[in-house]
């Protein structure tokens, strides 16, 4: 909401000189978000000055009439001589004041004046539009000022125009309502420099009256509790709206419509009070406040038909007859979406000579779905939504009507009508040291009282109120002292005593909070799972994979893509109910799907070597999982209804996932480089379950065939007999599909599937001579080789020490289908040197047990 | 060396008197001095090592004289001796010396030759990193760690009502509107994709008994579209305290606390009045950032305030017993303004060259 000072100061004497920067840091404090303080003044530089046109001459045969033009500024111009200037502009005659800058002047958006030469004239300076000087949106024409206005050629125009005004504009935060005002803003620049305001919303205004402004029927109390009305009838159609409210409704960002409609703009900015102007006479019949029934119609103001469901509240016309019967008797036919916006049908015209102003009070919880259904955020959803002082709708119709009548003519009606089933604000019970307790800072009592005084509450103090009538607030004071608050009724959101907490803090000052640092109980560290993940992490990153952050939307057919078969429980995924985009609306069930994308989004900027990782959470709905039962939130749910919530909830592991693409080490003046392949990824699985401290003993590697990968280069990772993931090569069709490089390797591992690392026992360190022995074995090539180093190990016994595969040969004399495999077998003894027939003994036995399960042979020694 | 072990073995040879000149003093200086021109003529140890049987070899004149003694008087043996002796023990002095002057040539030789240009690129391995969030996320975890908090975590498809109703934002609040949330389908499934990591708070409170000192780091959604400013997907921190007698001051104090080890010890934090349904009263903090890329200058850094007492009661703890207090930013934008990130798409489209130039250090 925008507004000026000059209104503010209407209705709070703010000091004379008043910095933006003071304004903006008092309003900060008090809890309104500042966008920004304007000072008009320094918007437009230099001379700006009123000036009287004498003459004018049309000039011709250009694109566009143009007119030459001689003004008189006084002695602005130095000379006192008429000053000279072209103005493209019609709207004015000779003897019009308007608004010149002069050569010299700067207007908004560093528009710089000077004497230039155009339209085959010289043109000393420029007569200006309201848009040009930054004061609205009307280029139509020049601002020609109004014939009631006391200035004189040469003055300063920024007063004349309101250039010499502070536009302050503020967001406001969803709890206070009556902030979206100028009585609201006033009253916390009252608090905030301490000076008095005078509450608009406190103005006298009559009562209702016994015979009705207009005969109106609410049908729905709840929905609608009060309900304000009064004609003026006569009213001059062409009468405009006066320029200073023009301008602060342009200020305020609205369009000026017509009189009556500007003024319950002007009135709802002043008050906060929303309201509309009916045009009496497209009215037939009296005007029902009611719900409406479903698949009721109604086109809005803005031109929108719109189709109303049952909890809407609408105004009708009850002179129309509704063909529905289920709107019953007399329902009549909506003519304004009420609270939110008015419809076309009544709405004031250019022909309107009977206006009834309409205020009235609507349930917040109801306008705020009204709002939400329609996509209908409208100034008065808003507030609405936020909360209206329930007080304010006959100082609202009676200020409305003053306005009309005051520049409109018409003559207001004798009878005011005034519904109402308001309830009054109910009293809080505030322990008097609450706000001290909670806050730190040691208010006194008295103080207390004052703040919440200030911002209008009625405070009545002491136990004794309370003893003598416990029962009218429900609580037993205990015999502390405290104060039974009751809220103004602006103030909705005061409902609980940490609300009255907030204002006494917010009033007496943030900043005056001092700073306490607690002792927390001593603590037990991260967990194991949270210590895992940063040693997972940490080593990829050392081992030269980069982290990804990935948005876990995904493409439904992306399972298509990956070629995950049917049945698979990737293909089974969370979608969204309102996705950013309709192709991506469904959650991740791998963490590959992104992290492809990330790879392929580097590739596109010039990548070339490529090494991700991710670590993050996929998706997996829960088989008929149905909703999560209702719970309340006046007490906590019992342990089983919130097991019975959570149970609904899709199963989240975390997983950790790397993709490899191009040379994982480049080449270099070394050497060549080394491309990626599929034991990169089964490197990194394995890298991760160590650094998950899972010992080697206890993980196994599986050729398998698992989608996206290569069938024949796809390794399952199993930690006790338990697969924990997958890596390798991927499937040279997903490779194809998705357009990555050729030999695009991946890994991905549910963490939350690997176990404890486990305590760890010592070794026992033997310092005798270890004895080394080669062997090559000669087995057929499906025998894996993880299943021939089994076999030695088993049958080497006690003595072995390590044993690596360090050559791998296939060749014609070994035959087809057959390999060697060579190994460095180390054998050693905890307490003697071995001799080389123990040694020896060792590897036969080694050997003995390939041969048997894979009928091994010894390659030639 | 098998030859010099054997050549020491080999005692008492076949006399021999025709050789007995060798014993004359001036053929053993001769010895000495063609020995001593042949080890300054070698180049290298290694062709010193090959003049060694010629001079102190069993067939060498010195070793020869040596077995003439036995021939000589008894009277002149001694003498002999000693002459043979010095003028052997010249020789392998000499010997010894040009060793010792060859062998350290050979070794600055060797530096010379072996010398490298070490600036070459060494990079073998490409460079890893971490993602600046993950980093500063467990740098924030770590502070609050070490003050004595837990890590509590959630689950990202939460309940709405622990990501809303438990934290008083009731279905028709407008604060539930602001929130741009994704629900998950069907509509009125009863679960959103959680807009802030506070109903990991919650569930804190529904599981855990009073004092709470926890930290809530986690990955949070809003229907933004991606653009500098904005990200669907961002991570945020929040901190809740729960006990008896905590009050504003404590969460001032832990701020402040936590401002200063962030961004150095003149850092502060300002509380500017505000509105969230879960804390009542509420404030927005800014933090005094010294090493601004624009200059020291105060950040919007996150919101906080003392827990609805609405809260407590709805997951299980009594106000009138405990009061508490939270706290929560937004690590994406603390990166941002931290580290001069101009772009939040830099943080969520994963390009290497964004997240490589923060490494992987701590």
């Amino acid at each position: 909401m925008r507004v000026s000072v000059s209104w503010l100061r209407e209705y709070v004497d703010l000091p004379a000189h008043l910095t933006p920067a003071d304004l903006e840091q008092s309003l900060v404090g008090l809890g309104l978000e500042v966008e920004s303080v304007v000072d008009l003044a320094d918007t437009v530089t230099g001379p700006l000055v009123v000036g009287e046109v004498r003459e004018i001459e049309e000039l011709t045969g250009f694109k566009k009439p143009i007119r030459f033009c001689r003004v008189d500024v006084g002695d602005a111009n130095g000379t006192g001589e008429l000053q000279e200037i072209v103005c493209g502009a019609r709207n004015f005659a000779v003897g019009d004041r308007v608004v010149v800058i002069l050569p010299g002047g700067v207007l908004p958006g560093d528009f710089a004046i000077g004497a230039r030469r155009t339209y085959g004239r010289n043109s000393k300076g420029m007569i200006c539009s309201a848009k040009e000087l930054g004061l609205g949106d009307d280029h139509a024409g020049i601002i020609v000022l109004p014939g009631a206005s006391p200035a004189k050629p040469g003055d300063d125009a920024r007063p004349v125009v309101g250039l010499d005004d502070v536009v302050v504009e503020v967001e406001l935060t969803p709890d206070r309502g009556y902030q979206m005002s100028v009585r609201g803003i006033a009253r916390e620049l009252s608090h905030a420099f301490g000076v008095p305001f005078r509450d608009p919303g406190l103005a006298s205004a009559p009562a209702g009256t016994e015979a009705p402004a207009y005969p109106v029927e609410v049908r729905d109390p709840v929905g609608c509790d009060r309900f304000a009305a009064r004609m003026v009838r006569g009213v001059n159609p062409a009468a405009p709206s006066p320029a200073w409210m023009v301008q602060r409704l342009t200020t305020a960002g609205i369009r000026s419509l017509s009189l009556p409609v500007d003024i319950t703009n002007y009135v709802m900015l002043e008050l906060g009070q929303p309201m509309h102007a009916f045009d009496a006479d497209r009215i037939t019949g009296s005007l029902v406040v009611r719900r409406a029934v479903a698949g009721e119609r109604l086109t809005t103001l803005d031109g929108v038909a719109r189709t109303l469901v049952a909890e809407d509240m609408v105004i009708c016309d009850a002179g129309l007859s509704n063909p529905d019967p289920a709107a019953g008797a007399d329902a009549g036919v909506p003519i304004s979406l009420a609270a939110v916006m008015g419809g076309e049908s009544s709405e004031v015209v250019a022909e309107t000579n009977n206006v009834l102003f309409e205020a009235a009070h609507w349930d917040p919880v109801l306008v705020g779905r009204t709002a939400r259904r329609h996509r209908l955020f409208s100034a008065a959803a808003k507030r609405w939504e936020r909360g209206v002082d329930p007080a304010l709708p006959l100082v609202a119709v009676e200020r409305a009507v003053r306005l009309l009548v005051e520049h409109g003519g018409g003559a207001a009606g004798a009878e005011i009508l005034d519904i109402d089933h308001v309830s009054a604000p109910a009293p809080v019970v505030l322990p008097a040291d609450l706000p001290a307790r909670r806050v730190g800072v040691a208010y006194p009592p008295e103080r207390v009282a004052a703040l919440l005084t200030e911002v209008g509450c009625t405070v009545v103090a002491g136990p004794d109120r309370l003893a003598a009538d416990p029962g009218a607030v429900g609580v037993d004071a205990g015999g502390a002292v405290s104060f039974l608050v009751t809220p103004p009724t602006w103030r909705p959101d005061l409902t609980d005593p940490a609300d009255l907490v907030e204002e006494v803090v917010r009033l007496d000052g943030y900043d005056r909070v001092p700073a306490v640092l607690p002792v927390a109980p001593a603590g037990r560290g991260l967990t194991w799972q949270q210590r895992r993940q940063r040693a997972v992490a940490r080593m990829l990153a050392d081992q030269g994979y980069v982290e990804v952050l990935s948005p876990p939307f995904v493409a439904v057919e992306l399972a298509d893509q990956l070629g995950l078969p049917a049945g698979d429980a990737r293909r089974r995924v969370v979608r969204l109910a309102n996705p950013l985009s309709e192709e991506e609306p469904a959650l991740r069930t791998t963490l590959l799907g992104p992290l492809l994308g990330v790879l392929r989004r580097n590739l596109g900027r010039g990548q070339r070597d490529l090494a991700l990782y991710e670590i993050g959470t996929v998706f997996h709905p829960r088989a008929a999982a149905g909703s999560p039962p209702a719970m309340g939130v006046e007490h906590r749910p019992s342990d089983a209804e919130f097991a019975a919530a959570d149970a609904v909830l899709p199963e989240q592991p975390r997983h950790v996932a790397v993709v490899l693409a191009g040379e994982v080490e480049p080449g270099g003046w070394w050497g060549e480089g080394r491309p990626v392949g599929w034991a990169d990824a089964v490197a990194a699985a394995r890298s991760v379950l160590a650094a998950a401290g899972i010992p080697e003993d206890r993980v196994a590697v599986r050729a398998v065939e698992h989608a996206p990968w290569h069938p024949g280069r796809c390794a399952s990772l199993v930690v006790d007999g338990v697969t924990v993931g997958y890596a390798g090569e991927l499937h040279p069709a997903v490779i194809a599909e998705l357009e990555l490089p050729r030999r695009t390797a991946a890994m991905e591992l549910d963490l939350d599937a690997v176990p404890a690392a486990p305590v760890r026992q010592a070794p026992v360190l033997s310092s005798f001579p270890p004895a080394l022995i080669d062997v090559a074995l000669v087995v057929d090539v499906d025998v894996p080789v993880a299943e021939v180093q089994g076999a030695l190990v088993a049958g080497a016994g006690a003595l072995l020490e390590s044993v690596r595969l360090f050559d791998v040969y296939a060749g014609a004399q070994l035959g087809a289908g057959r390999r060697s495999l060579a190994y460095k077998l180390t054998f050693r003894a905890p307490d003697r040197t071995l001799t080389v027939e123990e040694a020896v003994a060792a590897r036969d036995a080694a050997v003995a047990c390939v041969a048997e399960r894979f009928g091994a042979t010894l390659r030639g020694v | 060396m098998r030859e010099c072990l054997y050549a020491m073995s080999y005692r008492n040879d076949p006399y021999d008197p025709k050789q007995v000149a060798l014993l004359d003093p001036a053929a053993l200086a001769e010895a000495v001095a063609t020995a001593e021109a042949a080890f300054a003529a070698a180049a290298n140890p290694e062709e010193l090592t090959a003049l060694r049987p010629a001079h102190l070899g069993d067939r060498a004149p010195a070793s020869l004289a040596r077995r003439e003694i036995g021939a000589l008087p008894p009277a002149a043996k001694a003498d002999a001796g000693k002459r043979v002796n010095e003028a052997r023990r010249s020789i392998e002095s000499a010997y010894a010396a040009r060793a010792q002057v060859l062998e350290r040539e050979q070794a600055e030789r060797m530096l010379v030759e072996e010398r490298v240009d070490v600036t070459l690129p060494s990079d073998r391995r490409p460079a890893g990193a971490r993602h600046p969030v993950s980093s500063l996320m467990e740098q924030i975890t770590d502070f609050f760690v070490g003050m004595g908090y837990e890590v509590a975590e959630g689950p990202e498809v939460e309940l709405e009502w622990t990501n809303f109703d438990a934290l008083n934002i009731l279905p028709d609040h407008p604060a539930r509107g602001l929130m741009d949330t994704f629900h998950v389908a069907p509509e009125h499934s009863g679960m959103v994709l959680r807009t802030h990591t506070s109903p990991v708070q919650a569930r804190t409170m529904l599981t855990r008994t009073p004092p709470i000192h926890v930290i809530c780091p986690g990955r949070v959604y809003r229907t933004d579209e991606l653009d500098a400013t904005h990200a669907p997907v961002f991570h945020q921190v929040e901190g809740l305290v729960v006990d008896r007698g905590i009050t504003m001051a404590h969460l001032r104090g832990t701020l402040d606390h936590f401002a200063r080890a962030m961004f150095g010890p003149q850092a502060r934090t300002r509380f500017r009045p505000h509105y969230f349904p879960f804390t009542e009263p509420s404030a927005e903090f800014d933090v005094w950032f010294p090493e601004h890329r624009k200059g020291a200058q105060w950040v919007e850094w996150g919101g906080c305030g003392m827990v609805n007492p609405r809260v407590l009661r709805a997951c299980g703890i009594d106000p009138e017993v405990y009061s508490g207090f939270a706290f929560g930013m937004g690590i994406d934008r603390t990166v941002m303004f931290r580290h001069g990130v101009g772009d939040m798409r830099d943080l969520v489209e994963g390009d290497v060259r964004f997240a490589r130039a923060f490494g992987y250090g701590a």
